[in-house]
C-alpha cells in the first residue's frame, strides 16, 4: 500500500512529541515532512533558562538530533518557514518556494511573544525570550553591558532576570500588576518570592508602565521611560510580556481561529484533514503554555492521526514551578478561591513559608506553595482527581507525610534543600545530582523515565515524592504527575486496575489470554508487571473456576520460597501465632545441619528462617520439616505472612484476652490466602499491645469487655497507624470481622496495593458501610473468603509429591562429549 | 567445532518457563517461550549476577527476578536504557527435544 504523507509545519516541542507518539502507534503509515523555522532540531526550550543562567549548553537541550529525523525517515526542512496553505491543492509551500504535499497536515507552529506597542521597540537591544537566536543574544550582551530590564514579572520574565543577573548584569525587572506572577500565586506568595529574588539582587518595579524605550547614541536602546516620568538605563531590554497563539499562517489559509486555531477533542481543526497541536491551539476556548497540556494534546492527536480514533483530549490542569536554582514555589489550578470556596492558610513569614490550599465541597482545587513544596505533587494529585478530601482534611494541610516515617532518604522530604551529593534513592544509591543529570541530558519529563534512567524509586518507592519534586523543579510545569485514579496497570494497556478487575468480574473472564483478548492488550503476553495482577484478579474473582499460573508468578511464589542476592532460597515454616514446640525446634535444627544451612535466623515475623538453601534442596529440607507438621510460612507471598501474638490472658498478669489461641485461630483461618499485597495480623492481650497490633493491616487489641478491631495500618515503607473499626465481643467475631474486611480488600484492592493503601483510596467510611454496618454483606464476604480457602494444601506438601512440579527444582544434567 | 548435545524432552519445561543445565561452562538457562521457541543464556544476569532461569519470560525477552533487568533471550542483550549482556548459547528443538551447543 502506498503511505499517505503527513506534513507537520512547526519543528518544536508540541509538534516532534506527536511525532514521536506516532511513530509508536503506526511507524510505517505515513512519509512524514516536517518544517521548521527555526535552524535547528527540535530542544528541549524549557531549558533555555538553565542555558542562559549558565547551567547548560545548547548542545545539552537538543532532543531530537539530525540523526533521529534520519533514522525515522522524517524528511527535515530547517530554517524553512511555511508561508502558504494551498487546502484546495493539499500543499504547504514555505517562504524559499519548497513544497511539499500533504494527505494530512500538522500545525505546531507555537507562539508569538507579545510586545506591546511602545515607540522604541524596534530598536536593537529590545528583545523577547523564546528561542535559541534570543538567547544567545542575551549571552553575548551580558558579556559587553551592565543594564538589563526585564519588562513582565511572570515566569519567563523572572527566568530572564535570574539568568541575566547570574550572568553579571545589573536587573531591573518592571512589571505592570501590584505583584509577581500574578496568573500563578496570591499576593503573600508573591511578596516572599519578592524578597528572596531580592535578596539575590534583583530589582523591582511594581506598577510601571513604560511609556518608550529610549535610543541612545550607539543607536541601540539605552534607557526606558514610564508614565510617570522615571527614566532607567538600559542597554538590554527582554520582554516577557506574554505569548500569543502563533495563527498567522492558519488564519491566512482561512482555518478557523479564535484566541488559537480552534480544534475539537480529537485535535482537528475545521479542516478535517487539518490537525494543530501545541500552543498555537485553542482547546474549548483555553490556549495554554505549559509543555504538559501539549504533551497530551499530542498522544491524542498521534491516536487519530494513526487512525486508532478512540483518544479524546478534554483540556488539563496545570501546576506551575518556578525554575530557579534554590526557590522553592509551586502553584496549582485555582489559587485565588473565590465565592464557595475555602482556604487553608499556613503562613511563617521568619521561616519563609507559606501554604495556600482552596477547597470547595470536600475537594481540592487549587494550591500555593512557597518555601516548602514537597506536596506539591500530592496535592496536585488530588486537584486533577478532584479527591474527595472529608476524611483527610484536618491534616490535608500537613501533607502526605504528616504522621509517618517515611524511610530511605534521611528524613529529607524537600528536594530543595538537599545537596547535590544527598542520597535520594536509598535502595539503588541514586543521588540528587545523578537525577537532575539524567533529565537534563536525557530530555525527560515523567517518572518513569526518570526511573528507567537512573533506577530511582524504582524499588521500595519511598522516594518518588522527593523524586517527584526534583523532576517538578528541573522542568518546571512541564512535570504532571500520572492520573493515579486511572493509571494504567502497565505499558500493555491503557486501562486501569479498576477497569481491568470489573471486566474480569463482569465479563466473566477466567484465563490471562481471555483478558488479553478482551481488553485489546498491547503485547501478545503481557509483561512481568501484568500478568502477576491478572493472575492475582483471576484467582480472586474466581475461586476454584480460574485456574493458577505459576509462570505468571513471581519467582518467590513460583518456588516457594525467598530468592537471595546469591541465587540461594530462604525457608521459613509456619509457627502458627508465633508459638512452636520443642519437636518443631529439632526438626528445624537438624535440617540445618544435614543441609548445612549458613544462616539462621528469627524473622521480624516472629518465627525461624533457614537461609541460603541451594534450590535442589529445597524439596528435600520441605519432606523433612513435614514430617514434624511444619508447612510453608509464605513468607515470599502477596499472601497472608503471620499472625503476631504476645502472650496474653493465657500467662500474662495483665491479659484480658486469651491473645495466644486468638491469634492461632486467625492464622489457621487465613492459611493460603492470596492478596493484592502481602497481610500482617496481630493479637495482643491488651492495650499495652505487646505484638504492635498498631502497625498491622489487621490489628486486634484485647480489653476487658472484648477486642478492639483496627485496620489499615503498615510497619513497612511507609508507617501508617491502624485506624479504629469498631469493637466486637467474641472471638468468632473477630474472625467473621477481620475475615470480611479482608475479604473486602481481596475483591476490591489494586494489585500491589497494601490495606493502608487500599483504605486511603477507597475511605474507611465506606469499608466501615460496607462490612461493619450491613450484617448481611459482611456475612457473604467472610463466607466467600472461607469458600476460596476451603481445600487449599500446603505448598511444599504438594512439590514433595507431585514429580511433575518438583521438577522446577531439580538441575539438568548433561553427557558432554571431550572436544 | 562442538556437538549438539541432548537436553530433555521439551515437555520438561514449562510454557513460558526455564530449566537449569549444568555444564562444563557454568549454568545454562534453558527457556521455553509461549510459541514455543527454545533460548539458551549463560545463568547469570550482567547486573548483578542473579539467575536469569528463575525470571518472568514474556515474548522474547527475560525479566531478571533480582532487580527486574529485562534481557533478549536471543542474543542475552540487556533492553535499553539498561547496558549488559548475558552470553547466548545456540539451542534447538528437535522433534520434541531441545538440543544445545555449548560455545
Ligand atoms: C525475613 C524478613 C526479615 C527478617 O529477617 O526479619 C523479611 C525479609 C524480606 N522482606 Fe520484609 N521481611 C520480614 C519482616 C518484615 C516486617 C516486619 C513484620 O512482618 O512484622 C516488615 C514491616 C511490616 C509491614 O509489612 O508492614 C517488612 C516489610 C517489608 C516491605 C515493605 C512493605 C510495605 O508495604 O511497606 C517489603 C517490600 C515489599 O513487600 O514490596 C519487604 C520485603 C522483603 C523481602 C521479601 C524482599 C524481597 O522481595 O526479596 C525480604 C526477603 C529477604 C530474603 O532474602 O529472604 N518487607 N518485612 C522478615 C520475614 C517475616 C516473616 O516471618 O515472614
Ligand atoms: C525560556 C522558556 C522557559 C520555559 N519554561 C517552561 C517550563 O518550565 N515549563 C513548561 O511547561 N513550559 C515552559 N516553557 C514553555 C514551553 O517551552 C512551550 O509551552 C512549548 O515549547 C510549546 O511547544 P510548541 O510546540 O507549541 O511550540 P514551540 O516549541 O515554540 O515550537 C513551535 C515551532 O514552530 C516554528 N514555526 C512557527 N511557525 C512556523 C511556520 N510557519 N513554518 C515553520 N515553522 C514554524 C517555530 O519557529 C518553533 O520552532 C518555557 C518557554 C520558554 C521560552
Ligand atoms: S530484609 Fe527487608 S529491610 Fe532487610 S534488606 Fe531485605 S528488604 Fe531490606
Ligand atoms: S542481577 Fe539481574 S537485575 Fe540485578
Amino acid at each position: 500500500m502506498k503511505k499517505q504523507k503527513l506534513v507537520v509545519v512547526g519543528n518544536g516541542m508540541a509538534g516532534i512529541r506527536c511525532v514521536e507518539e506516532l511513530m509508536k502507534l503506526a511507524p510505517d503509515l505515513y512519509d512524514i515532512t516536517v518544517f521548521g523555522a527555526e535552524p535547528y532540531p527540535n530542544y528541549n526550550r524549557i531549558l533555555l533558562s538553565p542555558v542562559l543562567a549558565g547551567e547548560m549548553t545548547i548542545q545539552d537541550i537538543i532532543l531530537n538530533p539530525l540523526d533521529w529525523y534520519r533514522d525515522n525517515g522524517i524528511k527535515l526542512y530547517m530554517g524553512k518557514r511555511v508561508d502558504i496553505i494551498d487546502r484546495a491543492r493539499r500543499r504547504v509551500i514555505a517562504s524559499d518556494g519548497t513544497e511539499a504535499e500533504y494527505d494530512r497536515l500538522l500545525l505546531a507552529t507555537g507562539s508569538t511573544p507579545f510586545i506591546p506597542p511602545i515607540p522604541g521597540k524596534e530598536l536593537p537591544g529590545v528583545i523577547s525570550y523564546r528561542d535559541i537566536r534570543d538567547t544567545d543574544e542575551m549571552i553575548a550582551t551580558a558579556k559587553s553591558h551592565t543594564h538589563a530590564v526585564v519588562i513582565g514579572g511572570g515566569l519567563l520574565g523572572l527566568e530572564a532576570a535570574n539568568g541575566l543577573r547570574q550572568r553579571g548584569m545589573d536587573v531591573t525587572v518592571v512589571h505592570l500588576m501590584p505583584w509577581l506572577m500574578e496568573r500563578q500565586l496570591d499576593k503573600t506568595a508573591a511578596d516572599l518570592l519578592k524578597s528572596s529574588l531580592e535578596a539575590r539582587g534583583l530589582k523591582f518595579l511594581l506598577e510601571k508602565q513604560t511609556e518608550a524605550f529610549i535610543r541612545g547614541e550607539s543607536g541601540r536602546v539605552a534607557a526606558l521611560r514610564f508614565k510617570d516620568g522615571l527614566e532607567i538605563s538600559a542597554d538590554l531590554v527582554v520582554v516577557a510580556a506574554g505569548i500569543r497563539p502563533d495563527t498567522a499562517l492558519a488564519e491566512s489559509a482561512k482555518l478557523y481561529c479564535n484566541r488559537g486555531i480552534v480544534v475539537n477533542d480529537t485535535m482537528q481543526t475545521y479542516d478535517p484533514r487539518v490537525y494543530a497541536v501545541g500552543e498555537c491551539v485553542a482547546h474549548r476556548g483555553i490556549a495554554y503554555g505549559l509543555v504538559a497540556p501539549l504533551f497530551e494534546q499530542a498522544k491524542v492527536c498521534a491516536n487519530h492521526l494513526a487512525n486508532f480514533g478512540i483518544a479524546r483530549y478534554q483540556g488539563s490542569v496545570t501546576s506551575t514551578k518556578l525554575k530557579v536554582t534554590g526557590i522553592d514555589l509551586f502553584s496549582a489550578g485555582n489559587f485565588m478561591g473565590g465565592e464557595g470556596t475555602d482556604e487553608i492558610v499556613l503562613h511563617d513569614p521568619s521561616g519563609g513559608v507559606y501554604k495556600k490550599l482552596v477547597l470547595k465541597n470536600d475537594t481540592l482545587v487549587g494550591a500555593v506553595l512557597y518555601g516548602d513544596t514537597a506536596d506539591g505533587a500530592w496535592y496536585f494529585q488530588m486537584v486533577k482527581d478532584a479527591q474527595n478530601i472529608h476524611e483527610i482534611r484536618d491534616h490535608l494541610m500537613f501533607g502526605q507525610n504528616s504522621s509517618v516515617g517515611d524511610v530511605g532518604h534521611a528524613g529529607n522530604l524537600s528536594a530543595a534543600t538537599m545537596p547535590d551529593s544527598a542520597e535520594v534513592c536509598g535502595c539503588n544509591g541514586v543521588c540528587k545530582g545523578d537525577i537532575v543529570k539524567a533529565i537534563k541530558t536525557h530530555g525527560l519529563f515523567a517518572l518513569d523515565d526518570v526511573r528507567k534512567h537512573t533506577k530511582a524509586s524504582s524499588s521500595c518507592g519511598s522516594c518518588t515524592g522527593l523524586v517527584e519534586q526534583i523532576l517538578a523543579s528541573t522542568v518546571g510545569g512541564a512535570y504532571t504527575p500520572a492520573q493515579s485514579k486511572d493509571k494504567a496497570v502497565c505499558g500493555c494497556t491503557e486501562h486501569s486496575h479498576g477497569v481491568v478487575r470489573a471486566a474480569i468480574r463482569d465479563r466473566h473472564l477466567i484465563t490471562i489470554p481471555a483478558v488479553m483478548q478482551a481488553l485489546d492488550w498491547k503485547t501478545p503476553s503481557g509483561c512481568a508487571s501484568c500478568r502477576p495482577a491478572l493472575n492475582y484478579y483471576l484467582i480472586s474473582s474466581w475461586p476454584g473456576e480460574a485456574k493458577d499460573d505459576p509462570q505468571s508468578r513471581f519467582i518467590n511464589e513460583r518456588a516457594h520460597a525467598n530468592i537471595q542476592k546469591d541465587g540461594t532460597y530462604s525457608v521459613v515454616p509456619r509457627m502458627w501465632g508465633g508459638l512452636t514446640t520443642p519437636a518443631e525446634l529439632r526438626s528445624i535444627a537438624d535440617v540445618a545441619e544435614k543441609y548445612q544451612v549458613p544462616t539462621l535466623k528469627m524473622t521480624g515475623g516472629a518465627r525461624v528462617d533457614l537461609l541460603g538453601i541451594k534450590k535442589e534442596d529445597l524439596p528435600k529440607v520441605w519432606a523433612d520439616l513435614g514430617a514434624a507438621g511444619l508447612v510453608s510460612g509464605h513468607a515470599y507471598g502477596k499472601s497472608i505472612r503471620t499472625v503476631k501474638t504476645c502472650v496474653g490472658a493465657e500467662h500474662c498478669r495483665f491479659g484480658t484476652q486469651r491473645s495466644l489461641s486468638m491469634g492461632v485461630k486467625l492464622e489457621r483461618m487465613l492459611f493460603g490466602m492470596w492478596s493484592p499485597h502481602k497481610v500482617k495480623l496481630a493479637v495482643s492481650g491488651c492495650p499495652r499491645n505487646c505484638a504492635e497490633a498498631g502497625i498491622k493491616d489487621v490489628g486486634v487489641i484485647g480489653v476487658d469487655s472484648g477486642y478492639e478491631l483496627y485496620v489499615a495500618g503498615n510497619g513497612g515503607i511507609k508507617t501508617e497507624v491502624a485506624e479504629f473499626l469498631c469493637k466486637v465481643k467474641s472471638d468468632e467475631e473477630v474472625m467473621e470481622y477481620s475475615g470480611a474486611f479482608l475479604q473486602l480488600y481481596r475483591e476490591e484492592g489494586y494489585y500491589l496495593e497494601r490495606t493502608c493503601h487500599y483504605v486511603a483510596r477507597v475511605g474507611l467510611d465506606r469499608v466501615k458501610a460496607a462490612m461493619v454496618d450491613d450484617a448481611l454483606r459482611r456475612k457473604e464476604l467472610y463466607e466467600r473468603l472461607l469458600f476460596s480457602l476451603q481445600d487449599y494444601e500446603d505448598p511444599w506438601t504438594q512439590a514433595v509429591q507431585q514429580p511433575t512440579l518438583r521438577r522446577e527444582y531439580e538441575v539438568i544434567q548433561i553427557k558432554e562429549v571431550a572436544a | 567445532m562442538s556437538e549438539w548435545i541432548k537436553v530433555c524432552a521439551l515437555d520438561e519445561i514449562a510454557p513460558q518457563g526455564s530449566r537449569v543445565v549444568e555444564s562444563s561452562q557454568g549454568r545454562i538457562a534453558i527457556f521455553r517461550t509461549a510459541e514455543d521457541k527454545v533460548f539458551g543464556l549463560h545463568d547469570k544476569c550482567p547486573h548483578k549476577g542473579g539467575p536469569l532461569s528463575q525470571g518472568m519470560v514474556n515474548g522474547d525477552i527475560v525479566t531478571c527476578p533480582l532487580h527486574g533487568w529485562k534481557l533478549g533471550l536471543k542474543d542475552g542483550e540487556a533492553v535499553a536504557p539498561d547496558k549488559g549482556c548475558a552470553k547466548s548459547f545456540a539451542v534447538k528443538l528437535d522433534a520434541g527435544t531441545v538440543w544445545l551447543k555449548l560455545n
